[in-house]
């Protein structure tokens, strides 16, 4: 009873604390502009099934691809043990899922192999972070927090997986030594179980005891402190790939503000909406954080740091400031510093700071080929060149700043229609002397 | 053997003389003006010539699709270019519009439709892939047989627009000997031109993107990079030029491979 009780605190504990959090996120997510309307669900399930649930993006990197579908998988299938844990904690029953029979062996079985296989895949992840240089884990905005923060978040998980073990094998040594029934299938477990048959029974029941309440506790931590690290990833991947823009990577979104000015010089009769007078001037483009849509938002927060993205960025890899990762870490960052002073005093508060050039440079900006290799890597369907597009439209529409080339051939196409110092009227000397041979 | 002179035929003098052609071959800013890459948009006409198929050029009535503009944040001048054509294409009631540049491709296929464009765009590989799957193509491979030829995926038709099978598929029918780079299809790396770097003096770095690119293509030892794309072959070109590897290793577009298979 006690234990029920000690249980039902933590866990209103930490409900608590993550809907403190949510509901800060989704002050934040209130600040953001529209991105696009959210339809063709059939397709989003699609992509879910794919590029989340399937991995198929991340199978781009094959070996490493493999550990961290290894690692997703196994999350999915050992949360449904996490969700039998929670009720037994609060009922004071034990395995109450076993009415299950034979799915629920399956579940349990799968549980325990990926428990080993998540734990060997997560030493090798921090293997690499520990010991071997990669050169995607660096880079100038990879700063040592970014690093531990990775560290702390993959120490818990072997944290986790280790508690796993060591409660499956307790509960198999104790039903052993009293001929209990055991609930569900162990492979794993039972190959290791043996070490622990010269414990005394008290031993292993408080070792199962102190497995159990190290699992869940860890899982009540760790729930709190993803909305803060870069493993937020763990909860808003899949919402972002459901999310994912659907249009071809070439495809640019329509600025239709613009339209409507446009529409009101070119064909003054033809436009029947017209603004009133007195509408709130909208900011073209994206300078702040208050200029970004709800998915760059949503991007920033699902972004685990992975590197993918600048790893295939031209600019990058040719020595420039630019790296796509950067972008998406400096919005996340930018909202958090910026979000509750918005939140408490309206979108036209200003701490005279901004997205643009505190965080993120005109240099880095020009220097996007728009390749979208980017965003064709990225495990997740973030999209980079959206947002450093948005960024130039603010540069160039609302501050007419743009490298000298630029300006050139924005000069050449409004005065003779083409990137080119040409004339309109030469636009046929290439087809003057063509001929072709015939038989 | 018989030399005959291929006459483009421009938009407003058939509708004057009310024809339809069934295509409106769109030649792009770099199609009409740039030195080298005029050469392209004359062997895809001779092939057009050869074809015998139906379509016209706007000529001096073609102006920019906006997408430099549209690229460096300029959406206003985008607009104004797109609006202006679209009027255009529907005085003329265009149909289908097929382009030589990936940009225009993109930007036409994409982007025109959020403004009440209704047409269909085709990249000039979908239609000569389709023509030769069709047999009214019949390529000589004998032509290149002996040569090594890879192929550099521009973002705006792989990446942007998932077009990898089509220039592939022509290359195979013209030579027996087609070798990828390493990075290839959609991992295949920028030459270094799109988002309006083409225009502008690249940012400070230890390298051009082109060279990076060009030095990938010298290591397949291939003596023929194909393109498909104006700004690529501006950058891969430059990029053989600043490496002195003209006598190793030509860069040529797809549509002047097939007119050289086909000895026009």
């Amino acid at each position: 009873m006690v234990k029920q009780i000690v249980f039902a605190i933590t866990l209103i504990a930490t409900l608590g604390i993550f809907s403190f959090t949510i509901n800060r996120i989704i002050r934040f997510f209130k600040l953001t502009r529209p991105a696009f309307p959210v339809r063709d669900f059939g397709k989003r399930f699609q992509i879910t099934l794919e590029v989340a649930l399937g991995q198929t993006k991340i199978f781009r990197r094959p070996f490493t691809g493999l550990l961290h579908a290894l690692v997703f998988w196994g999350f999915c299938v050992i949360a449904v043990g996490s969700v039998e844990m929670i009720i037994d904690g609060l009922f004071g029953t034990e395995r109450v899922l076993k009415f299950l029979g034979p799915v629920y062996s399956l579940i349990i079985a799968s549980g325990d192999i990926f428990g080993l296989v998540v734990a060997i895949c997560i030493v090798i992840f921090l293997a690499r972070r520990l010991f071997f240089h990669i050169r995607r884990f660096e880079g100038i905005e990879m700063k040592s927090v970014s690093h531990m923060d990775a560290n702390i978040a993959l120490s818990m998980i072997l944290i986790l997986m280790i508690s796993l073990l060591g409660m499956n094998m307790a509960y198999l040594e104790s039903h052993a030594a009293s001929a209990g029934t055991v609930a569900g299938v162990y492979p794993v477990s039972t190959l290791f179980a043996g070490i622990l048959s010269g414990i005394p029974a008290g031993g292993v029941s408080v070792m199962y005891e102190a497995c159990w309440w190290v699992h869940i506790l860890m899982i009540f931590v760790f729930a709190n402190v993803l909305p803060y690290s870069k493993h937020f990833h763990v909860f808003m991947s899949i919402p972002n790939v459901f999310l994912s823009r659907l249009d071809a990577l070439g495809k640019l979104q329509n600025m239709d503000n613009i339209t409507l000015e446009v529409k009101m010089m070119l064909y003054p009769d033809a436009v029947t909406i017209i603004p009133p007078a007195d509408a709130a001037v909208e900011r073209f483009g994206i300078m702040d954080v208050e200029d970004i849509s709800w998915k760059n938002y949503l991007d920033s927060l699902a972004c685990t740091e992975c590197g993918r993205c600048t790893s295939v960025c031209p600019a990058n890899l040719t020595g420039k400031r630019l790296s796509p990762r950067k972008i998406i870490m400096d919005v996340r960052a930018r909202m958090k510093e910026k979000g509750p002073g918005l939140v408490k005093n309206g979108l036209t508060w200003s701490d005279k700071k901004s997205l643009l050039r505190d965080y993120i440079s005109e240099e880095e900006l020009w220097a996007c080929t728009t390749c979208n290799a980017c965003a064709r890597e990225c495990p997740i369907n973030i999209n980079h060149p959206s947002i450093i597009i948005d960024m130039r439209r603010y540069l160039v529409m609302e501050e007419a700043s743009a490298p000298s080339g630029i300006k050139w051939i924005f000069g050449n196409i409004e005065n003779n229609g083409a990137a080119w110092h040409f004339s309109a009227d030469d636009r046929m000397l290439w087809a003057r002397d063509i001929s072709i041979r015939t038989n | 053997m018989n030399v005959i002179k291929v006459e483009v035929p421009v938009m407003a003098n058939l509708h004057a003389r009310g024809e339809h052609p069934e295509y409106l071959f769109w030649v792009g800013c770099a199609g009409a003006f740039d030195d080298r890459y005029q050469k392209v948009s004359q062997a895809f006409v001779k092939i057009l010539a050869f074809l015998g198929t139906s379509y016209a050029v706007l000529g001096r009535e073609e102006s920019c699709t906006g997408d430099p503009a549209r690229r460096a944040g300029n959406e206003m001048l985008y607009q104004m270019q797109a609006l202006q054509n679209i009027s255009l294409f529907q005085s003329y009631g265009i149909k289908k519009i097929i382009t030589i540049c990936p940009h225009c491709f993109n930007i036409f296929k994409n982007e025109y439709p959020d403004l009440g464009a209704d047409f269909e765009t085709i990249n000039y590989l979908q239609f000569l892939d389709q023509c030769i799957t069709e047999g009214k193509l019949q390529l000589d491979a004998r032509a290149l047989s002996d040569v090594c030829i890879t192929y550099h995926d521009p973002c705006y038709l792989g990446r942007a627009n998932d077009i990898y099978f089509e220039p592939r598929s022509i290359l195979k029918k013209l030579t027996g000997n087609l070798v990828e780079m390493e990075r290839n299809k959609s991992f295949a790396f920028c030459c270094g031109g799109g988002g309006t770097q083409m225009f502008k003096e690249a940012e400070k770095g230890d390298k051009e993107v082109y060279i990076e690119r060009t030095e990938e293509a010298l290591r397949t030892e291939a003596g023929i990079i194909a393109t498909a794309c104006p700004f690529c072959m501006t950058m891969i070109t430059d990029g053989i030029k600043s490496k002195n590897k003209e006598d190793e290793i030509k860069n040529f577009d797809i549509a002047e491979l097939i007119v050289k298979s086909l000895n026009l």
